[in-house]
């Protein structure tokens, strides 16, 4: 997975007129796979009276802001941006520390039910969500944490993936570390705190950016949960705004813009983690 | 590890006061069981309930419904239209998006330029949120303003609404879900390109194999996994889809040709709080979700006998 952006492949070396025959292929299909970005932000960067002429065009006659500048008021951007932050936020740092915590001890400790738990925790990962968010969400509105922070965040508190995930990892470490731990008078806790997550660096980042993304990019669960426009993410909040107001297509293209760059700025910088986080949220399914 | 909790604690009668690593074990444990408690295994128990009875909110007894729930979706054309269309996304998603990826990861597994920067292109999509993207499809595929509803009007289309012509709409949601999802199964692909051992191409040059050769006796055997795996997650993420659908075209789209199961769902439990028939439905999908699951399981081990 390490050089899956840059790794050179087996293959006889192509001949050039080949080659250029690909990327010329390959160029075009990547432009149309970037294109609506594209759009996106030349649509942002356009005055509204543009925006709706015809025919459209894809570059603005006037280059402007105000899309920019309106976002905040138009529609509770501020407000959306921040629930997004608070959630997907939220969720990473509780994930991380419940997932870690019972993976720990289903790969480092011996008891009674290990066996049993590890297997429920395996039926946990297949259950898909789609089947049965009509009785979760009875459930959330039965524990009257329904349109509040805790109904987002609570039920996604752990996550049978990341345990599974986690788990693989620690039981790689080699077990005389808890060995000589405990023979030095150090706890399960302090094991746990001090020893195996300081070493586990890289698999709880690639964890972190996979339940970040996912619940920043989430639009099923926060739809659910919420239904008052002060608690929805940004996914929620933009797509339902088009679909109840009479659509400033420029502001909500700028609101667009704006909830896709964090991602991409985490993309750019961490690309490695991010290809591994992803890879593995297709193993979650 | 056996050994040693059974070096340090002397062997006792059972049942006997558990030990402290197991004190310990299920302290770490305890968060995560209750969550996965209350808000997974709860609510699978709980759709079942729901899906035998006639469940309305603030009901102090909820009326025994029987199987008529499930008698409900066999004479329900709308759920048959949802499944039906869930079938067609599915039987168009899953080749094409399995069969793309795999020549883009062939075509930039190769040593040609600007390699990096094409596949860092075609991954793009796939760190955005579907929900967001799939409005900018629908303003591009708006016959008044989008460029792309335009622009297909130079092709012999003119004055075309893809996303309110029932023959359209689950095609533009077809089109919009491959682009979505091609980079993450090119991403697999790469990393099944690059497991495969450099050695075994070399024999195969050796004894004067060409490209396509190399192909089909080298790559194509070696991706079987790779290949059992991205089958799998894409045809229970397609029957699952939920996100493409109910973005650009809400309320099921023209004619409800673009409802899906999940929509489906989400329509009959939230929208109008039919919650057991919902639950139902459900039950339906996680039945189908099961079943190729288990094929998935089944195919997987017989090919590694």
């Amino acid at each position: 997975m390490a050089d899956v952006l840059d790794g050179a492949g087996p293959g006889a070396k192509p001949t050039t007129l080949f080659t250029t025959v690909t990327l010329v292929v390959l160029g075009l299909l990547a432009l149309a796979v970037v294109f609506p970005f594209i759009w996106m932000l030349f649509t942002s960067l356009k005055p509204e009276s543009e925006i709706a002429t015809f025919p459209p065009q894809l570059l603005p006659h006037r280059w402007t802001f105000e899309n920019y500048e309106n976002v905040w008021t138009r529609i509770p951007f501020a407000r959306l941006f921040l629930n997004s932050i608070l959630f997907a936020g939220g969720v990473t740092i509780v994930s991380l520390l419940l997932d870690s915590m019972a993976a720990y001890a289903l790969a480092r400790l011996q008891f009674r039910g290990r066996n049993v738990i590890f297997v429920l925790i395996l039926v946990a990962l297949m259950l898909p969500f789609q089947v049965m968010f009509v009785p979760l969400f009875v459930t959330v509105h039965d524990l009257h944490m329904l349109d509040s922070y805790s109904g987002l965040i609570v039920p996604r508190a752990t996550n049978a993936f990341g345990i599974f995930m986690l788990r693989q990892f620690f039981v790689t470490l080699p077990k005389e570390l808890d060995e000589a731990a405990r023979i030095d008078g150090c706890g399960e806790f302090g094991i746990y705190w001090r020893i195996i997550l300081p070493l586990s660096g890289p698999a709880i980042a690639t964890l972190a950016v996979f339940h970040f993304m996912y619940n920043w990019n989430d639009f099923l669960w926060p739809l659910l949960i919420t239904s008052s426009m002060e608690m929805r993410t940004l996914p929620a909040g933009l797509a339902l705004f088009v679909g109840s107001h009479v659509v400033e297509y420029g502001v909500v293209m700028a609101g667009a813009v704006l909830a896709l760059l964090p991602l991409l700025v985490a993309f750019v910088f961490a690309q490695r983690t991010f290809i591994q986080g992803i890879a593995m949220s297709g193993i979650k399914g | 590890m056996s050994s040693r909790t059974a070096r340090l604690q002397p062997s006792r009668p059972w049942p006997a006061m558990p030990n402290r690593t197991t004190i310990a074990a299920w302290c770490f444990l305890a968060p995560s069981l209750i969550v996965l408690a209350v808000f997974v295994f709860w609510p699978i128990v709980y759709s079942f309930d729901l899906s035998l009875h006639k469940w309305k909110f603030s009901a102090d007894a909820q009326e025994w419904a029987g199987f008529a729930n499930y008698a409900r979706m066999w004479r329900d054309a709308r759920f048959w239209n949802a499944l039906g269309n869930t079938v067609y996304y599915t039987a168009f998603t899953v080749p094409l998006g399995v069969a793309l990826p795999l020549a883009l990861a062939l075509a930039l597994n190769r040593a040609i330029p600007f390699r990096a920067l094409l596949r860092s292109a075609f991954f793009l999509p796939v760190i955005a949120s579907f929900a967001i993207v799939a409005l900018a499809w629908r303003f591009m595929l708006d016959p008044d303003i989008g460029l792309l509803a335009y622009w297909l009007s130079f092709l012999g289309m003119p004055h075309v609404s893809p996303l309110r012509d029932p023959n359209l709409a689950m095609p533009a949601v077809i089109i919009a879900s491959l682009w979505k999802n091609l980079g993450f199964n090119m991403v697999i692909y790469l990393a099944g390109l690059q497991a495969i051992p450099i050695v075994l191409y070399e024999a195969a040059r050796i004894d004067g194999a060409n490209s396509f050769q190399q192909f089909w006796n080298v790559t194509w055997p070696q991706l079987r996994t790779t290949n059992i795996f991205v089958l799998v997650i894409s045809i229970i993420g397609a029957f699952q889809v939920f996100d493409p659908a109910f973005v650009m075209t809400p309320g099921g789209g023209p004619l409800f040709s673009t409802e899906t199961l999940v929509t489906y769902i989400y329509r009959q439990g939230i929208t109008n709080l039919n919650l057991s028939y919902a639950a139902s439905i459900g039950i339906f999908l996680f039945a189908v979700v099961f079943l190729l699951t288990l094929a998935q399981l089944r195919i997987t081990r017989s090919w590694e006998d």
